[in-house]
């Protein structure tokens, strides 16, 4: 879960809490970029090729073939590498397939987000006083509290279908989005030059697509990037809970949850998801960091 | 304490409007989803039974009645009747609050426990093997997915080492996993920030002068770093209690934990929404209070966020 710290908090505590390192001669690291970068291009590969990359068909049952180990556990060296669940589907076709899952919602949720949230920060910013007021209320008040909990009830209600997904997962993530737009756009807002390009008869989007979002784009990118590891790791707590895509089709959280009755003897069935999750969360926050680094020191505040 | 009085009310009321958005989606969602009566009656009840039923729970009423209704009732403390219990909602939620708030306050303390020593020690020994693997053990803990962190902790510290009870609620040994996996998150937010807001003070010119006096290093981390360090540890650490509360729905479902967490998913399930409405309000409310409490400390502590 990401952490969530209301606006009301004091904005000392909150930019201590982004630094890893206050005061730690920045090292650039590029090249950890890069590594986290393709990492999700390989991803991306695995999720696109999957029909040729997994062994098996993911949602083919084999009663016969239920629970067995994998390849350097069994004793029968069957071409199952990481063993199969409890209706004898193989495990790593279902981790191949499941990245698709993780990946469409992943960032159609974060687009869904970043838009969302841009339009807010953009109307909070050039917007009347009281827009402004209502839109960081609402934003205020959504940090104020465990969304996890609203996103359940909101999917229980709805039914859990791709698009519903996506929207309240990136519902889930406007906000970042929305306070780095309002804040560049009060720094742009009263400078002469704005004023003078009203004056002349320019463009909001001239004013919005060359001064505002040039200055934030840095930003976004990393406010992208981790947001990218929370809707992962969002979907899969709500696949994990029965609220995600629903089976057959194979989901890493859906997968940790089939194997939780089994854990005892078939240890692989939620392992193997599990691992490659946490692995997938880990590596694109970090990434996320990274970038934050690189790319734009001054949101750790420095 | 001048400018206390203005800054008091307007986080109140930022406090009040918060729960009034949560309430009002929670109606607007409870709402959507269609018509309870169906649930709480036999498949063959006559048409005359369903519209007693729809008019005994005010369901007859124009929307905008009933949300009236419910705002008026929710500011009693009425939550309406559980479907599923069969008695007022609040005493169902009340019954499993004392699971949650055991839960809540041993990962929280845990995770404050083991964490503000672990960076303060980070801190002090800065890019030594310690402080590496430290805070590499942080960064996992603070994105890897509570779930997941809860099978492998049931997988590995109750099937194969068989320390702990896999599940349920009963000895402090059923509290160790599902605490441990609830405080994760905490814990490593706690340990990442304390060791940054040390270093940042370590820099400061009193640490300097004070060690230039000959002031003795224990006295200088415990009285100069510490003291200075703790109102940034003091503020986080008390948000982290509230996002706690969001991570208590995971880990009492991977746990069986009999808390409003995993009450509000099976009440969802049964579609028992008043229920539904009294946890996540009640949530709700410990959050904003929980917040409200942070912000109020946070400006006894430092007079100059309250003119921001």
């Amino acid at each position: 879960m990401a952490s969530s710290i209301p606006a009301s908090a004091p904005a000392e505590a909150v930019r201590l809490a982004a630094a890893p390192a206050a005061r730690a001669p920045r090292r650039r690291r590029p090249w950890l970029v890069m590594l986290g970068v393709g990492f999700v291009a390989l991803l991306v590969l695995v999720a696109v090729a999957a029909p040729v990359l997994a062994p098996e068909d993911p949602i083919r049952q084999s009663l016969r073939g239920r629970l067995s180990p994998p390849t350097w556990e069994g004793s029968d060296r069957r071409a199952h590498l990481l063993g199969t669940d409890h209706l004898g589907r193989d495990v790593l076709s279902r981790v191949i397939y499941g990245s698709r899952v993780s990946l469409v919602i992943g960032f159609s949720s974060v687009l869904v987000g970043g838009i969302l949230g841009s339009a807010a920060g953009l109307m909070a910013g050039f917007g009347p006083r009281r827009m402004d007021a209502v839109i960081m209320t609402l934003a205020d008040a959504q940090l104020a509290f465990p969304f996890i909990l609203l996103a359940i009830g909101i999917i229980a209600v709805l039914g859990p279908s791709f698009p519903t997904l996506v929207v309240v997962i990136g519902l889930s993530g406007w906000v970042s989005y929305a306070r780095i737009l309002r804040a560049q756009v009060l720094v742009v807002r009263s400078r002469e030059f704005v004023e003078a390009i009203h004056a002349l008869g320019g463009s909001f989007a001239r004013v919005v697509l060359r001064h505002v979002l040039p200055n934030v784009l840095s930003s976004i990118v990393v406010i992208a990037t981790l947001e990218l590891a929370r809707a992962i790791v969002l979907e899969a707590t709500l696949s994990f809970l029965g609220l995600g895509i629903q089976p057959p089709t194979p989901s890493w959280g859906g997968m940790v949850q089939d194997g939780r009755e089994y854990l005892d003897s078939a240890w692989w069935i939620s392992t193997s998801p599990g691992v490659v999750l946490m692995i997938t969360s880990i590596v694109v926050s970090r990434t996320g960091d990274w970038l934050r680094d690189v790319l734009d020191p001054t949101l750790r505040g420095e | 304490m001048r400018g206390f009085v203005p800054f008091l009310g307007q986080r109140l009321f930022r406090a009040l409007i918060a729960l009034w958005l949560v309430s009002t989606v929670v109606f607007v969602v409870m709402r959507l989803s269609g018509d309870p009566v169906p649930l709480l009656l036999p498949p063959d009840a006559p048409t005359s039974e369903i519209l007693r039923v729809r008019h005994d729970l005010g369901l007859d009423q124009p929307l905008p009645v009933q949300y009236v209704i419910f705002l008026g009732n929710l500011a009693h403390g009425d939550f309406g009747r559980s479907i599923h219990f069969r008695e007022p909602a609040f005493n169902v939620v009340r019954g499993y609050l004392a699971a949650t708030l055991e839960l809540g306050l041993t990962a929280f303390v845990l995770a404050a426990v083991v964490a503000v020593p672990i960076g303060l020690f980070s801190a002090m020994r800065r890019n030594t093997l310690v402080d590496h693997v430290a805070m590499g053990l942080a960064l996992i803990g603070q994105s890897a997915p509570t779930f997941f962190l809860g099978i492998l902790f049931i997988l590995l510290l109750s099937l194969k080492a068989d320390l702990f009870p896999t599940s349920g609620r009963g000895d402090w040994r059923n509290l160790v996993l599902p605490a441990l996996t609830l405080g994760a998150f905490t814990m490593a937010s706690i340990a990442r920030l304390t060791r940054s807001a040390v270093l940042e003070v370590l820099h400061a010119d009193y640490i300097r002068t004070a060690r230039a006096k000959g002031v003795r290093e224990t006295w200088v981390v415990a009285k100069h770093t510490l003291k200075n360090a703790a109102i940034p540890i003091v503020t986080i650490t008390g948000l982290q209690f509230g996002t706690l509360l969001g991570g208590a729905v995971v880990t009492e479902t991977v746990f069986a934990w009999p808390g409003i967490g995993r009450l509000a998913i099976q009440s969802i399930y049964d579609r028992d929404y008043p229920v539904v409405q009294c946890t996540v309000f009640l949530a709700a409310l410990m959050f904003v209070v929980i917040n409200l409490c942070v912000d109020l400390i946070y400006g006894v502590l430092d007079p100059r966020i309250r003119a921001g």
